[in-house]
This record gives structure tokens, C-alpha cells and sequence, in this order.
């Protein structure tokens, strides 16, 4: 099996149009990657463009050049260049992710909210629920809440939806970006656990945690996004 | 992931005389997708998707539809009446103004039923069975059966448009602003159940908009237009996270927050 993300040679910048065309280096030549089995933590102060990376990994921010290879059903695909529908069937199917906040849908209870990525890839809908029912209780959200839509949850309790959302697949590669910011103590030992698990079924994990105490827990390798950063050479 | 396409639409060109409707526009649409356009009063979404739908002919240009028989057909050298048939079975066009795709005068429940007799149905139990069962899929009471849409408030005409064409299981639905004249906690109620519907049926849909939430909850893919033109094309989710066109950067930049 091929290694299942590897990024070599990304650059990526902004060019805001609205503001006289001034062109905001994000990173430059990003290579890294990241094994089956393994949990790599992105480093670096905030603003270094630790979640642009994760973005651009996702899809949802196209990179300048260079090449983001994915090993996608046994064909490796560079979401660099990749259609949209074929970037759709990665996060089907391959590619997760865990966003720092939940984008709710209107009138969606949460179990469903959870339960959709299975779906998504052909489970029938009670099999899911039942396995976003076991995600919800091991996350301790309380069981009335369940049948309710997310919108006036809790911060904590969002990000618990969305920690579930995420972990429901057996997609190979999870990516994460600050999954524990917003919970207590009992959960983010709840999360460190679950992440141990994916570690053990191969998958491999990108991460970004603010948190050292969950770093140290997950990471088997911090990876210091400040030497793509294109304004290290200013701040040195 | 299937390998072909549901609608192939190639240099598709509307004028009307010297001015541009729409020019060049060529994409595919493959089954289950939802593509969004997007754009400004007068970009040419509209004269688009009345190209696409053959309810225009446009100047130039080639849209071919896969049959149920796996046969691609160009609709421009279809005959009137199959075209028609085809409106009326495999496709669906939902309306921005529910007036203009429903029948006002008779009864919702036939204003449903309609459609299926088009398709041959002839039963009259079944055909009131399927039309009541559609109302309570699209969440209109089914006691309401009986009206006419003339009595209905705007959200539910709207929702019974939607009734009306699912109902023959279409594999494609045209959307003009489905959601134009509703008042937002309406919207929300009808959005939600457009995404399930599509989703549970697994429809191709083309959906016109100015706007950019609609879209973000409803497409998988985005196409952004101004002065007749597709200025960007792309996920939806990276034209409205990255947008790389001067135009999209202030349609983006230009979405309130609530």
C-alpha cells in the first residue's frame, strides 16, 4: 500500500483583488507526509498557516503549485489538480475531516448530523444511527440531546457532534484541526482515546492541537509549519 | 462513481441580437450532483438554465442528456413532443414563482396527480394515494388535498411545486431561484427538504441562485457568472472558502453576517 498522504512542493498565497491586487504568501514549499499508523502534528504560532495547509489538503482552498497525493481506492489522486467530483469522492471515501466548528444545518437532529458521512458511502440509515448513538454516548453527550438539531448546543457540545461526525468512517486519513479546543477534561482524554484507536487501525492522522497535554498524548511527530512560512526570513 | 455523465453541455451561446445572454458555456453534470449558478440580476443564469432546460434554443452549442436507455440525445434535434414528454417525466422544473408551475385552479392533490397521469398512470385510488403521500413527504397537511394552491401561503405553493415534480421520479430537476420570494424562516424549512430529497433520491439538480448560502447548502459544485460568462467554476466549497476571480472575491466579501 502506498503511503496514504504525501505533500511535496506546495506554495499557496492569496491574491485579494478588492485591495488593489496585494498578493498574501499563506506557505511556500510544503513537502511532509504522513504514514498509516502515525498521528503528525502541525507546530507553529498561530497565523503560520496551519490550518491553510489542512484546507488545502481538504480541498477547500486551491493551491498555487505542487502536488497533494492522496492514495484514493488504490489510484493516487493530487487534490491539487483533481476535479471536483473526483475531490467529493475522496472525502467520501478516503479523506476525513474534523473542523474546528460545526456547520449546522437547519432542522438535522444530531444523531443525523453524525450518522450522515456513513450513509454518504451506502450504509442503511439505522446501522448508522445505531453506530452515532455508540459515538454520541462514548463522547458523554447527554441522550435528550440526540434527536435535537446542534444549532443551540454548546460550544462542547458542537464540537462533540463534529468529533463524532468525523470519527464514523473508516476513512484512511483524518485530518484535524483543534478537535479538543473547546472540551473538559473527562472528553479531551475521551478524544485522546479515540485517536490512539485510529492509530491502531492504520489510519494516519493530521492534526493541530493547541493543547500540549493532548499533543504530547497523540503526537508521534511534531511537524514546525514556521519553515514554510514565508515571513520566517523576516521575523529571523 | 459512475462514469458517465447525466447532461453534456458544450460552447453553449444565447444572443439576443448583439447582446450576450450567456457565451460558451460547457460543462457536465453527472448523476446525484447538484450544481449551483451563481451570479447577479441580469449575469445570464437565467437564459442559461432556460438553454439547458429547452425552454430557450440558444444560438450555438450542443446539450446532450443521457436516456433511460443509456443513450445520449442532443435536445436541440429532439422532435417538440419528445422533448415535452421528457419535461414531463424525467425532468423537473421548479419555478421561482410557484404560479408559473402549478395549475391554480385545480385541486393540489391533482395539480400532483397531474403528472403522473402524463406518465400513464390511470388509477384513481393510487394515482390520490401517491398525491397524498407526496403532500406529507413536502410536509403539507393532508387534509389540504382538496384546495386549491389559490389558498395556499407561499412556502406551502412552493412545496407543492416541489411535490408535483418529484413525483414521477425525475433524474433531473431545474431549480430558478427556488427559494427567491420566501421569507427566511420559510426558506430554511424548504431548504432542508430540497437537500433530503435530493439526497434521498439521488438527483441531479441545476439550481439558479443569487444566493451564496443556498448554494453552499445545496451544491456540490459552483459555477459563478457575470456579463453572460462563467467567470469561475469549481467546488463549492473552495470558490466560496478561496475565490480566485476579482467578481467572486466581492461576491463573497459581500455576504452579511448574522
Amino acid at each position: 500500500m502506498a503511503t496514504p498522504l504525501v505533500v511535496s512542493e506546495v506554495f499557496k498565497s492569496f491574491t485579494m483583488h478588492l485591495r488593489d491586487g496585494i498578493k498574501l504568501p499563506v506557505v511556500n514549499d510544503v513537502s511532509f507526509s504522513v504514514a498509516s499508523g502515525e498521528c503528525v502534528v502541525l507546530g507553529g504560532p498561530s497565523g503560520i498557516g496551519k490550518s491553510s495547509i489542512l484546507k488545502m489538503l481538504y480541498g477547500n482552498y486551491a493551491v498555487d503549485s505542487g502536488q497533494i497525493l492522496v492514495d484514493h481506492k488504490d489510484r493516487l489522486i493530487d487534490i491539487a489538480r483533481a476535479d471536483p467530483r473526483t475531490v467529493l469522492d475522496v472525502r467520501r471515501h478516503t479523506m476525513g475531516y474534523v473542523s474546528q466548528f460545526l456547520r449546522t444545518v437547519p432542522r438535522v437532529a444530531a444523531v443525523d448530523v453524525v450518522a450522515e458521512p456513513l450513509v454518504a458511502r451506502g450504509v442503511e440509515a439505522t446501522e448508522a444511527r445505531k453506530k452515532a448513538a455508540e459515538l454520541l454516548a462514548k463522547l458523554n453527550l447527554p441522550q435528550e440531546l440526540w434527536s435535537l438539531p446542534p444549532a443551540t448546543f454548546s460550544g462542547g457540545e458542537q464540537q462533540r457532534v463534529n468529533i463524532a461526525r468525523g470519527f464514523i468512517t473508516s476513512h484512511r486519513i483524518l485530518l484535524l484541526d483543534e478537535p479538543t479546543a473547546s472540551l473538559d477534561a473527562v472528553n479531551r482524554q475521551v478524544v485522546v482515546e479515540m485517536i490512539a484507536g485510529k492509530k491502531r487501525e492504520g489510519v494516519a492522522l493530521l492534526g493541530i492541537f493547541h493543547d500540549e497535554e493532548v499533543r504530547e498524548a497523540v503526537a508521534d511527530r511534531i511537524l514546525d509549519v514556521t519553515q514554510f512560512s514565508p515571513r520566517k526570513a523576516v521575523a529571523a | 462513481m459512475t462514469d458517465t455523465p447525466l447532461l453534456k453541455v458544450s460552447g453553449v451561446s444565447k444572443f439576443y441580437g448583439s447582446r450576450i445572454g450567456c457565451k460558451g458555456v460547457s460543462f457536465d453534470l453527472w448523476p446525484g450532483e447538484v450544481l449551483a449558478i451563481v451570479g447577479e440580476s441580469g449575469s445570464g443564469k437565467t437564459t442559461l438554465l432556460n438553454c439547458l432546460s429547452t425552454r430557450l434554443i440558444p444560438t450555438t452549442g450542443s446539450v446532450e442528456y443521457r436516456m433511460r436507455d443509456g443513450n445520449f440525445r442532443d435536445l436541440y434535434h429532439m422532435g417538440e413532443a419528445e422533448r415535452r414528454f421528457l419535461m414531463r417525466t424525467d425532468w423537473g422544473f421548479v419555478h421561482q414563482n410557484p404560479v408559473d408551475g402549478l395549475r391554480m385552479t385545480v385541486s393540489a392533490g391533482a395539480n400532483v396527480g397531474e403528472r403522473l397521469m402524463a406518465i400513464g398512470d390511470r388509477h384513481y385510488g393510487k394515482i390520490r394515494e401517491t398525491a397524498s403521500d407526496w403532500l406529507a413527504r413536502v410536509e403539507i397537511s393532508t387534509d389540504r388535498i382538496d384546495d386549491q394552491p389559490r389558498a395556499f401561503s407561499g412556502g406551502m405553493r412552493q412545496r407543492l411545486q416541489i411535490a408535483r415534480n418529484l413525483v414521477t421520479h425525475p433524474r433531473l430537476v431545474f431549480m430558478d431561484e427556488p427559494t427567491g420570494g420566501l421569507d427566511v424562516s420559510v426558506q430554511a424549512r424548504l431548504l432542508d427538504l430540497v437537500r433530503g430529497l435530493v439526497n434521498d433520491l439521488g438527483l441531479s439538480a441545476i439550481v439558479v441562485t443569487h444566493d451564496l448560502a443556498v448554494a453552499r447548502l445545496l451544491s456540490h459544485r459552483m459555477m459563478v457568472m457575470k456579463d453572460g460568462h462563467v467567470i469561475e467554476h469549481g467546488l463549492t466549497d473552495r470558490v466560496l472558502d478561496d475565490p480566485r476571480e476579482p467578481y467572486t472575491q466581492l461576491l463573497v466579501s459581500s455576504i452579511l453576517q448574522v
